[in-house]
């Protein structure tokens, strides 16, 4: 048996993701929905209603559906492609087509790709289309089965920064199949982790998951870097940013001599625009003369508040200093911090959200 | 000496009329071969058990000499082209059947289940989707066929100057004239390449869909296009 007694609230306007190991019958769920698999028993409610009360192909029809490497028509041109329900619920050829222009435009296709045919598009362009296609008749839900796991990783975070970008705008009920947890973690507002035989292991919003794992089928599976992982859901918003070891790379000889006991073994130095080029010991700063060739990289910085935690120890881990540099949507500096406060930000929040958590139980 | 183009009168045709008459009963078995094999493809892709007896009987059909259909069929139908084009379209059908089944079967699972999801009915999803993807591999079988039979049509001379272009083989032992001989042999020749070459170009502007240059090789995105083998074409020569 594929799936055996798998019972599943999927909550309406949110995406919820199945993950679980290869073979444990994700895609078969995801086929009773649609009833591309009938159910031996049970039954599947669609807002209360049974979904066998209608014909099969209306259902379906309702219902957008994305797969690996898109499974596009590769007799017909993108635009055609992307105009294939619209076209079966019986609308015009010229509405289909303005409709199918549309999506290329929310998806993010050039509209020069209109006229091309599956096999002239990159992967993750025929994915786009796949998505596209999908959303043409405007279906309230959408069944994506492991969507993004053909395309590289560059492409993966994109499309999936995409996913949930066209998600905010148009609310669909998405129910998302993939193995990757880093993906279910990423864009689902609800992960069911499923285990062997389709059976429900946990049911839980992302964070939670990460926190409290239900047993240790779903921790093993949730992977080594867990803890790491969780940080994602910290906001970097409560980090105590200093501000005074830097300076312009522009300061006078007193500036520097103000900031060399600012608190930090280092200064970051930033360009007249307060952009960040590279950090600095006091010592070997000389006002008026400074050599950008000669300071040290500063890594990837973070941007203050919108990114997570996890960002920000990233940034800390791997700047040469041990300190993370936090710039604002500009990309100006706001302040450096170092690994030691970020760790205690870390208690900090571990604090906040366990303690309540504990208590519960 | 006559020319090479004299056609002795007895074939009540001219050179042209000889290839427009060839053309015929050689063209319209493989239509008709195509009309048969169509549905009995999809009905072996349908019934999977199937495919292996009917597969079995056309290969049987295929190995039944002309000559055997002619005593036959001319109780029939008589002394007419009719009599020759029934056995070519049962010959046809040994390489257009297996040229169908494979064409339906390679089209992809994957846009076979997106079709499914997204609503198409059967039908629809046979005619709109599963032939379209299928037409490169068909048209394949088709230019096997297609060849065979413009080669297989001078067996009509067994039953009285039939046999359209193939009639000159026999006229040219009568006659003596070894001239019609070749005549026969080069322009059977030149339509088989003629023929084929529109074929070529039907499937051109039918896919402007395929990949330029994959032709009939099969690659990994155009599953669809595996050629047929050609043993079929080949064993015409005993006959
Ligand atoms: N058409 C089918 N008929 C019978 N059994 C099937 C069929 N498709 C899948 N199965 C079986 O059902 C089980 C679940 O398969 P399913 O495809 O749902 O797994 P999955 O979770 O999607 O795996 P993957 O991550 O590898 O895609 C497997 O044991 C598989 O062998
Ligand atoms: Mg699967």
């Amino acid at each position: 048996m594929a799936v055996d007694r798998l019972s599943l609230e999927i909550p309406d306007r949110s995406i919820t993701v199945l993950v679980g190991p290869s073979g444990c019958g994700k895609t078969t769920t995801l086929r009773m929905i649609n009833r591309m698999v009938e159910p031996t028993e049970g039954t599947i409610l669609i807002d209360g209603v049974d979904s066998r009360q209608q014909p099969v192909n209306i259902l379906r029809r309702s219902m957008g559906y994305v797969i690996q490497n898109a499974g596009l028509f590769q007799h017909r041109t993108i635009i055609d492609n992307i105009a294939t329900v619209p076209r079966l619920l019986g609308w015009s050829k010229d509405k289909s087509r303005a409709r199918a222009r549309e999506l290329m435009e929310r998806v993010g296709l050039d509209a020069a790709l209109a006229k091309r045919y599956p096999y002239q598009l990159s992967g993750g362009q025929q994915q786009r289309v796949g998505v596209a296609r999908a959303l043409a008749a405007d279906p309230p839900v959408l069944l994506m089965d492991e969507p993004f796991s053909a395309v590289d990783p560059v492409v993966r975070k994109g499309l999936q920064d995409e996913l949930l970008r066209i998600q905010e705008e148009l609310g669909k009920t998405i129910v998302f199949v993939t193995h990757d947890i880093d993906e279910a973690v990423k864009i689902g507002t609800m992960v069911a982790v499923l285990r062997t035989g389709g059976r429900l292991a946990q049911f839980a919003p992302p964070a939670e998951l990460l926190s409290s794992p239900a047993d240790a089928f779903v921790e093993d599976f949730l992977g080594a870097d867990r803890g790491i992982r969780r940080l994602s859901f910290f906001s970097s918003a409560g980090l105590d940013l200093l501000t005074a070891p830097i300076v312009a790379v522009d300061a006078t000889a007193e500036q520097i001599a103000a900031r060399a006991d600012a608190g930090a073994p280092y200064l970051l130095v930033t360009d007249v625009d307060g952009k960040p080029l590279g950090w600095s010991e006091p010592g070997r700063l000389t006002a008026g003369r400074i050599d950008r060739g000669q300071l040290l990289s500063h890594g990837r910085p973070f941007v203050a508040g919108q990114e997570s935690l996890r960002a920000a120890l990233d940034c800390a881990v791997l700047s040469p200093t041990g300190w993370a540099v936090a710039v604002d949507g500009e990309g100006r500096a706001a302040g450096v911090v170092s690994q030691q406060a970020i760790g205690e930000a870390i208690r900090g929040a571990h604090e906040d959200s366990v303690g309540p958590a504990k208590v519960l139980r | 000496m006559s020319g090479f183009f004299d056609i002795p009168s007895d074939l009540q045709h001219s050179w042209w009329g000889l290839i427009g008459l060839h053309l015929r009963e050689a063209l319209l078995p493989v239509l008709a071969g195509l009309l048969l094999a169509l549905p009995l493809g999809q009905l072996c892709v349908r019934v999977r058990w199937l495919y292996a007896p009917v597969l079995w009987v056309t290969t049987v059909l295929y190995a039944i000499p002309s000559l055997a259909f002619f005593v036959v069929l001319i109780d029939y139908t008589g002394q007419t082209e009719l009599t020759v084009m029934i056995p070519l379209t049962v010959y046809s059908l040994v390489v257009l059947v297996p040229a169908i089944v494979d064409a339906v079967r390679s089209v992809p699972q994957e846009t076979l289940a997106a079709a499914t999801a997204m609503g198409f009915g059967p039908v629809r999803r046979y005619l709109q989707v599963q032939l379209p993807i299928a037409v490169p591999a068909i048209i394949a079988g088709l230019r096997v066929a297609t060849v065979s039979s413009i080669s297989l049509v001078s067996v009509g001379t067994l039953i009285g100057n039939q046999g359209a272009l193939g009639n000159l083989l026999h006229d040219a032992t009568i006659y003596n004239r070894p001239e019609l001989a070749w005549n026969a042999v080069i322009t059977m020749a030149v339509l088989a390449m003629l023929a084929d070459a529109v074929l070529v170009l039907v499937r051109v502007l039918l896919t402007p869909w395929m990949p330029s240059g994959a032709g009939r090789r099969t690659t990994p995105r155009t599953a669809g296009t595996r050629p047929v083998p050609a043993e079929p074409a080949l064993k015409d020569a005993a006959r």
